[in-house]
């Protein structure tokens, strides 16, 4: 199996990778995975990984900037069916468009829009922004292979300031409370991607890896 | 609910875990990697590194501890310590760092916050400020350390930080730094009403129900050294008393 982890040129994608390293390792079951800013490469892979750090523009300028490959993406994941996985940024670009810093188009694999947070408590107070540590995940879609063995309520490592808005309830697999519901996995068909940092997230985060390795959409 | 953090912090020179009193004396004790996989499999939330020598001397060692320990522990690592350009930002993240801490570099010229928080997201920023109390009830910023003043007062520059694209504010207590006397609350305070910005509160923890009050007190990040360090207290102690005191905690079960 071949795992491509599409690098946008936001910056440290080596965590990513070596978390993805550690549950191949664990899975007994022998894969290559590796880093790539080439069109080629995804459309050799098995599986793809799309990780994002930073700004929604930016990611997708990041993106656009590889030669083909937006074009090979669509036609790996939307024609071939390959499994799909983003993280965070690259979670976000899932959606029809980002509102950082102006109005920039996602790849629209996913309902909804990425919107800036606003967090208030109960009483209205302003909740810290970033959204930066641990949060409990409310799983809609228990069921689902990303979640195996997921219980409900154990964390994952968030940090974001945007999140998906207006996104459609049947693509939501969990959410997370921060000031109200905040989408923390989307996913329908072959794709699927986690607001939060799955690569950061501990044993949560390395099982949801694996469930994605093992995951046959 | 977004749990609070506890955060271990190892200061390093020279690959080896230190720890001064005050920043000034310094104990050899250790390995870093080993210490932040223990701290990891304790229930750390994060761990900081903080590379004392750096300011001095070459800091190549740390780029290896970095890369040893992000191999090894899944959950975020700051380091911090001499980084003094965006160079320097690129290099530990490259090794494996999630956020980089600037502290007199970004005091000297802060738009080194702005240029890493535009070339590597916000999130991966954090200004990590020194305070003393300056007699008159504020707060003076110290760099080097903690070895010289600045003038600058400390809200004001935590605002600046947060308006220069800073993710996240590491605030120090000199005056408690080393004291176990429990954070400086009053500071902790000020700040979180100045700022937005998730907000790790650091020096003076002598006891569990320290990290209660500074969470109370609007950090949502708490730090110690030495306690964890020298094993005075486990992760765990500190948890229990947030959960005691009804804050949100990550289960230690779901420790690496």
């Amino acid at each position: 199996m071949k795992i491509a982890i599409v690098d946008p040129g936001s910056g440290n994608l080596a965590s990513v990778l070596r978390a993805l390293e550690r549950v191949v390792a664990e899975s007994g079951r022998p894969a290559e995975v590796a880093v790539t800013t080439e069109a080629a490469d995804v459309r050799a892979a098995d599986r793809i990984v799309l990780p994002g750090q930073g700004a929604f523009a930016a990611c997708r300028r990041g993106l656009d900037a590889l030669p083909g490959m937006v074009a090979a993406l669509q036609s790996s994941v939307i024609d071939s069916k390959k499994p799909f996985l983003g993280i965070c940024v690259g979670m976000q670009l899932m959606a029809q468009r980002g509102l950082e810093h102006g109005v920039t188009p996602g790849l629209g694999w996913i309902e909804g829009e990425i919107a800036p947070m606003d967090p208030r408590d109960a009483a209205g107070a302003a909740l810290p922004l970033p959204q930066m540590g641990w949060n409990g995940l409310d799983l809609a879609q228990p069921t689902h292979p990303l979640l195996a063995g997921i219980e409900p309520g154990q964390h994952a490592y968030f940090v974001h300031s945007y999140a998906l808005a207006d996104g459609r309830a049947g693509q939501l697999l969990a959410s997370t409370d921060y000031g109200g519901a905040v989408a923390a996995i989307v996913g329908r068909d072959n794709v699927a991607g986690t607001q939060f940092h799955v690569e950061k997230s501990s044993r949560v985060g390395l099982r949801i890896l694996a469930n994605f390795l093992a995951w046959t959409p | 609910m977004l749990a609070l953090r506890v955060i271990p912090c190892l200061d390093v020179k020279d690959g080896r875990v230190v720890k001064g009193v005050n920043f000034l004396e310094l104990r050899d004790a250790g390995d870093p990697v080993e210490q932040a996989r223990l701290y990891d499999r304790e229930g750390a939330d994060e761990v900081t590194f903080l590379d004392i020598g750096a300011s001095h001397e070459g800091r190549d060692t740390i780029l290896d501890v970095v890369a040893r320990t992000a191999a090894q522990v899944f959950i975020p690592l700051t380091v911090g310590g001499g980084v003094r350009s965006v160079e320097d930002m690129r290099r530990l993240l490259l090794a494996g760092a999630d956020k980089i801490s600037v502290n007199s570099s970004a005091v000297a010229d802060p738009a080194l916050v702005t240029r890493g928080a535009e070339a590597f997201g916000s999130q991966a920023i954090v200004v990590a400020v020194d305070a003393r109390g300056d007699g008159k009830g504020g707060w003076e910023v110290f760099t080097h350390g903690g070895r010289r003043g600045t003038g600058i007062d400390a809200i004001d520059w935590c605002r600046q930080a947060e308006a220069r694209g800073a993710g996240e504010i590491l605030l120090t207590s000199m005056d408690r730094d080393g004291t176990r006397a429990g954070f400086d609350l009053a500071l902790l305070r000020a700040v979180r009403a100045a700022v937005r910005l998730p907000l790790v509160a650091s020096g003076g923890v002598g006891e569990a129900s320290h990290f209660v009050d500074g969470a109370r007190a609007g950090a949502t990040g708490l730090l110690a050294a030495s306690v964890f360090h020298y094993g005075q207290m486990r992760i765990a102690e500190a948890k229990a008393a947030l959960d005691g005191a009804g804050l949100p905690v990550r289960p230690m079960a779901e420790a690496g």
